[in-house]
């Protein structure tokens, strides 16, 4: 390497825009104020206009389960980032969720508007109850049990031959009308996405970050981890748990599938190509993700294989996720430096 | 007493295809510590190559298994090659990464049309012999009689040769075993190679005795892993014993409950074991590092 030839680096800095509206003065500008609610409005708007734009009824259906899956992809992004814990059950929670509502609807005649609370705070209490012995255990392990656990219900369903076994339960309510069904879920994926950035700056979320990075300094700390891990486990059941309960009364049917592994999947390949650790991204990529397995669905399970390759080169190649880019850019700007 | 047999031979035979099943995972995990959760797809894949060999280029069947169980091995280098060695060490990113291996072969598999009773392996050697009265196929037999002797043939693998000497190296200790000039990741290599070699060599001796449907690839990861818990993750002794345990309470379950509990004894083998002791009854790994 001779000395004429200078070698140089990308060196990656702060906007002025960002680093201004940090601050309290970002009030005193419209650039900064823009700058910090553009983005947000941007996803709030698109999310509210989205049905509108959408051609069919098929369509608007199709952004209802997009909505299910991004509840699902939040809750899994919740509990894998900011606590630790990578849940593989979303079908659990979609399950536990979905079979309470079908059967309080069923049996005991109660509205859709009852239901879904309920079904999604019990829901979330009977998926705690059963995660609570596996809440010490780590990394692979609790990926594995959480794997386990809707297989093992969708088996015990099937052999026992109880909720109506293979053949579900049906006739349950739907909802008043399409629009009450559609902004539902769309104000409560709105709703938990705010809510959960919330949290996780709050104490509650500074200590489960703690959790995530070192237990053993919590616990020295005098916190007690097991109940930090419940509260959130409750948390994140709870989101895939109103999934379920809204699915449910979309379908107006309940069955074994509501355990299928798509529900698993689905959030985790949603979470990884969205951006990881930031809430949004999820979302996002549950948005991306979802449509395009709709549109390939007349080639069959070949959509699965199609997922499984995106996630499979997003985790191994590009495993930041759109969010965490699309971040970088807007905040950050790039140039080169000599060396 | 009739019936005292029957689960004695039939809980054998079936505890001796689960340690078969089994072996593949429990040797790359130990290794490599990279959970294969393609290893049910690995299965199938020699399945539906010792089949196209078979029936599609008219191979003589022992001429198609062994090129079959060797492709397969190249297969598993492929994977590990290209997709899982950029992940290592991140236990999260390699569960997700090989089971998205895993479920893309096996739904591409169903995508093609490879499902129902169309096919089959033929068994090896046909007929059926009474052993204390309960009639066993030959097949069967066959199955009892190699699983044995490739744990045997493992054992001595792994304790006398260079390369089962330096698995078990780093399956112990992989910075001791580094500094003592064992390539880990050549050896991972070779753990993954062995791992899908074994998952041929069970799906070879196990197909035959059912259809090549792409359910067996979910049922065999579940079986794999239910085994490689409860027996530790990544202790072979382990494996096998647990093996036998799960397989005869597979076998009790099936004669006096009913065929529909087989898997939720699997499931429930592992969700128990899990919660109660994580590193199996015979994991060498330390309590800390698993739960808190």
């Amino acid at each position: 390497m001779n000395a004429t030839h200078a070698q140089r680096r990308r060196e990656r800095l702060d906007r002025g825009l960002k680093v201004r509206s940090e601050g309290i003065y970002a009030l005193m500008s419209w650039r900064e104020l823009v700058y910090l609610t553009l983005p947000r409005l941007i996803l709030i708007a698109g999310l509210l206009i989205l049905p509108f734009l959408m051609p069919t009824a098929y369509w608007q259906r199709v952004i209802s389960i997009v909505c299910i899956y991004a509840l699902l992809a939040l809750s899994f992004d919740f509990l894998a980032h900011f606590v630790g814990l990578v849940s593989l059950g979303g079908a659990f929670f979609i399950g536990t969720g979905g079979y309470l509502t079908a059967i309080l609807n069923t049996s005991f005649g109660l509205p859709p508007l009852l239901t879904i609370p309920i079904a999604t705070v019990f829901g979330a209490v009977i998926c705690t109850l059963l995660l609570l012995p596996c809440l010490p255990l780590r990394g692979v392990y609790f990926a594995i049990v959480t794997l386990m656990y809707p297989l093992l219900l969708m088996r015990v369903i099937e052999a026992l031959d109880i909720l109506g076994g293979t053949d579900g339960i049906v006739g349950i309510d739907s909802f008043a009308n399409r629009w009450i069904e559609q902004y539902f879920i769309i104000c409560m994926v709105l709703l938990f996405l705010f809510g959960m950035r919330r949290v996780v700056n709050q104490d509650l979320g500074l200590v489960l970050r703690a959790v995530k990075d070192n237990d053993q300094a919590v616990r020295a700390s005098g916190i007690s981890i097991t109940y930090y891990k419940t509260i959130a486990v409750f948390i994140s059941s709870a989101m895939g748990c109103l999934a379920g309960a809204y699915l449910v009364h979309l379908y107006m049917w309940a069955g074994l599938s509501t355990f299928a592994l798509d529900f698993s999947i689905l959030p985790i390949a949603a979470t990884v190509i969205g951006g990881a650790g930031t809430l949004v991204g999820p979302v996002l990529g549950a948005f991306i993700l979802v449509p395009i397995s709709e549109l390939l669905r007349e080639f069959g399970t070949l959509r699965i294989v199609f997922y499984a390759i995106i996630l499979l080169a997003f985790i191994v190649f590009r495993s930041e996720g759109i969010m965490v880019y699309g971040q970088r850019k807007y905040h950050q700007f790039e140039k080169w430096t000599k060396v | 007493m009739d019936i005292l047999f029957e689960i004695l031979i039939y809980g054998s035979i079936h505890s001796i295809s689960l340690a078969l099943i089994a072996l593949g995972f429990a040797l790359v995990y130990g290794t490599s510590r990279v959970p294969n959760f393609a290893h049910g797809a690995l299965y199938i894949i020699n399945g539906f190559i010792v089949w196209s060999f078979l029936r599609v280029w008219g191979l003589n069947y022992f001429l198609s298994v062994v090129f079959a169980i060797i492709v397969t091995g190249l297969i598993g280098a492929l994977i590990y090659q290209f997709f899982l060695i950029r992940v290592r060490g991140m236990a999260i990113s390699e569960i997700i990464a090989s089971y998205a291996i895993g479920l893309a072969i096996l739904e591409g598999f169903r995508w093609g049309g490879f499902k129902g009773m169309t096919y089959t392996l033929p068994t090896f050697i046909q007929g059926t012999i009474f052993v204390a009265g309960v009639p066993v196929d030959l097949h069967r037999i066959i199955v009892l009689v190699s699983g044995l002797a490739l744990v045997g043939f493992l054992w001595l693998f792994t304790h006398y040769t260079r390369i089962g000497l330096a698995l078990r190296g780093m399956a112990q200790d992989e910075r001791a075993a580094l500094m003592l000039g064992i390539d880990s990741d050549r050896m991972a290599v070779v753990a993954m190679v062995f791992g899908a070699m074994l998952a041929g060599l069970a799906s070879v001796l196990l197909l035959p005795l059912g259809n090549i449907v792409v359910e067996t690839g979910y049922n065999v990861l579940i079986l794999a892993i239910a085994v490689c818990i409860v027996g530790g993750l990544g202790s072979w002794v382990g494996a096998v014993l647990a093996a036998f345990i799960i397989g005869f309470a597979q076998i009790f379950t099936e004669v006096f409950l009913g065929t529909h509990f087989k898997v939720v004894v699997a499931l429930l083998a592992i969700i128990i074991t899990l919660i109660l002791r994580p590193s199996g009854l015979f994991g060498q790994q330390k309590e800390l590092e698993e739960r808190v």
